[in-house]
């Protein structure tokens, strides 16, 4: 269940009109396309939408990873803490990278590396940004995989990722992300990998540190049952941009766009007998071939000619639940 | 269609088709090189029994190394069962002819989780769905190619898709290949293990809405290996919660989530992500994980992460308990 909003309105981390695009051989991708949105301390905020929405190179861009050539971020502002990340140094962003903004990426069997300890690898994101003596080091390392709750850390910091199941080592990458007490952590689809009851434990751990520590979290995730569970606010994407943004109970109580609206009614739920479920015909656009007006009226069960001809602004539905549709204009 | 498969005559709805009964499957562990010797057993599936009735869809739940898959894997004899029967409209098909046996596997087919691997890339989409025919039916080409037609419009895609290869379809098509494939030889039983679980949301929706119009129109039964305990409940009739090769908890689907008994399966529940922010849920959370097959605890295998357990759990095996028709388990609890 979402937790209250905090009245916490400090906001940590800042994205203005975010645009990367990929130069492929089928033309330009716009992979992300004119994103904002903010990010309060303390809050935990929801990026959710299928394969190839965007919400995984809009990670990577926060994250200042991607790829170039071919990919390049176009234009837009990420304002951490005073520093606009799009125009930081690659030396720069190698001090912030870790310390002040982490990452959880999906996989903990790849994420790890296999020839490494557990304790060297925690201990590595140590060493590199704070300045103490070795032995301080270790210890440090063992109270992030106490934290984590890893049964016997101290035995465990000589083990290699395979010795440990998927859970556990998911538990270390969560351990690596949180060493440096970042202030924003994002984690990509954390749980996708793991069985129910331990998704379960982790979420909880993750929902613990972030209470202990006050740190903001990102989840990218096509999942609303997780979005419902952790996140205060939800950014829902589709084909590179936000069609949707708000606090969850908006979300999910008056969904305005008719994708957000469609995404949900087509998810099976726990609690109630369904007859039949809403199902949203054909398949995202391609991103090197965007169609002119909305990206989603080719879907959209309440389609308008206006939608073909330009893509619609930001309306607001309510005070910060906004929008992209001409419904609502 | 085939003169044979169309007059056969169908089981009505709700008629026991496939009865699993006392199953094992024990993989023996070794040692040693040349001279191995076996050390120990892995139980993972361990004296499980159940029904499915034509037309209705059995769910079987469970976390990873449940035994699930296992149990997937006999019924559609990849795997050989260490004791107890399968009985196919009451014949043990692993105790009887070569024939029989081979009736059995075009009567249950299956639809796997990926859709990347579970097709051959180098076929085209005509031979992939009609190769099935082609190995048992003795139909002409031009049969073939029509009743392929068919099975294309029936899950959904064009007939010019028939030339394509499988590289050239998204995720969703595919796994609607994958279905035109298992429905090929009319079969009555398709194992469907997590056939939406490597999909996009908005496609999921699609997929299962196909499998259950399919159901209908073929009269075929299903049985679903699923972990997301909401696909199950929109799914299936019955359900079946595994926990280390045993079956807990079975019962028909309403009954199993406005009433999960056992603690295991209380503790599922609780852990499935709410489809609401403010959906009111227990908070169970199972502290560890599954034990090692290779070493099950004693007496009930739930009890070292079991909220509920007494005394007595740690040595007595609890016996299988109905509660009301149809519903029953194994807990000391009841």
């Amino acid at each position: 269940m979402a937790t209250e909003t905090r009245i916490n309105t400090e906001t940590v981390l800042e994205v203005e009109d975010l645009r990367t695009y990929f130069r492929t051989r089928w033309g330009t991708v716009k992979a992300v396309d004119g994103i904002s949105f903010d990010l309060r301390k303390g809050e935990t905020l929801g990026i959710v939408g299928e394969s190839g929405c965007g919400k995984s190179v809009t990670m990577l861009s926060l994250m200042r990873l991607i790829p170039t050539p071919p990919g390049r971020i176009v234009s837009g502002k990420i304002i951490l803490d005073g520093d606009d990340l799009v125009q930081l140094s690659e030396n720069e962003l190698g001090k912030i990278r870790g310390s002040k903004i982490a990452l959880i990426i999906q996989d903990p069997m790849t994420s790890l590396n296999p020839v490494f300890t557990i304790g060297d690898q925690v201990e590595e994101a140590i060493k590199i940004h704070q300045d103490i003596p070795k032995r301080s080091v270790m210890e440090h390392a063992l109270q992030v995989l106490r934290k984590v709750n890893i049964p016997a850390a101290e035995s465990r910091m000589k083990d290699y990722p395979h010795q440990m199941s998927g859970g556990m080592r998911q538990r270390v990458v969560g351990a690596i992300g949180i060493s440096c007490q970042p202030k924003v952590l994002i984690a990509d689809e954390p749980t996708t990998s793991l069985d129910v009851t331990i998704q379960a434990q982790y979420l909880k751990l993750l929902k613990d540190l972030q209470k202990d520590s006050d740190m903001s979290l990102i989840f990218i995730t096509h999942d609303f049952g997780i979005v419902a569970k952790m996140c205060d606010r939800v950014a829902v994407m589709y084909a590179g941009r936000i069609v949707e943004h708000g606090s969850v109970r908006d979300i999910f109580n008056n969904p305005s766009h008719p994708y957000t609206a469609a995404l949900l009614a087509s998810v099976p739920k726990m609690d109630v007998d369904v007859d039949r479920l809403f199902s949203i015909e054909g398949q995202p656009p391609p991103l090197h071939n965007l169609p002119v007006g909305c990206s989603f009226a080719d879907r959209c069960p309440v389609v308008m000619d206006k939608c073909r001809e330009a893509y619609p602004n930001r309306s607001t539905v309510s005070d910060g639940h906004t929008a992209a549709c001409w419904k609502l204009e | 269609m085939t003169t044979t498969e169309s007059s056969r005559s169908r089981s009505e709805v709700g008629q026991v088709l496939l009865e699993a009964k006392n199953l094992k499957k024990y993989f023996p562990v070794t040692k040693g090189l040349l001279i191995s010797k076996v050390t120990g057993h892995i139980k993972a599936v361990d004296d499980i029994s159940f029904q499915l009735r034509a037309g209705e869809t059995l769910g079987v739940v469970g976390e990873s190394g449940c035994g699930k898959s296992t149990t997937a894997k006999m019924m559609l004899m990849l795997e050989t069962p260490t004791e107890g029967s399968i009985l196919f409209e009451g014949q043990d098909v692993h105790h009887s002819s070569a024939a029989v046996r081979k009736s059995y596997r075009s009567s249950v087919q299956a639809v796997f989780q990926d859709p990347w691997s579970s097709l051959n890339p180098r076929m085209r989409v005509k031979d992939i769905i009609a190769e099935p025919m082609v190995i048992n039916w003795n139909i002409s080409h031009a049969e073939q190619q029509e009743r392929v037609m068919k099975l294309l419009n029936d899950v959904g895609l064009n007939e010019y898709h028939s030339n394509l290869f499988p590289h050239e379809f998204s995720g969703g098509q595919r796994q609607r290949l994958a279905i035109a494939r298992a429905l090929a030889l009319n079969p009555r039983v398709i194992v469907l293990d997590e056939p939406v679980s490597a999909l996009d949301v908005s496609i999921r929706a699609q997929i299962m809405n196909l499998l259950k119009d399919l159901q209908a129109e073929y009269n075929v039964a299903y049985m679903l290996i699923a972990h997301d305990l909401a696909t199950v409940r929109y799914m299936c009739d019955w359900v079946a919660v595994m926990y280390l090769g045993e079956i807990v908890e079975l019962s028909p689907v309403h009954e199993m989530y406005t009433n999960p008994s056992h603690p295991y399966t209380k503790a599922l529940m609780s852990a499935a992500l709410p489809s609401h922010p403010d959906m009111e849920q227990e908070e169970i959370i199972l502290q560890g994980e599954v034990p090692s097959p290779l070493n099950p605890p004693s007496g009930c295998y739930f009890h070292p992460r079991c909220p509920a357990a007494m005394d007595r759990c740690a040595v007595d095996k609890p016996g299988r308990t109905e509660l009301a028709p149809g519903h029953s388990l194994t807990c000391h609890l009841f």
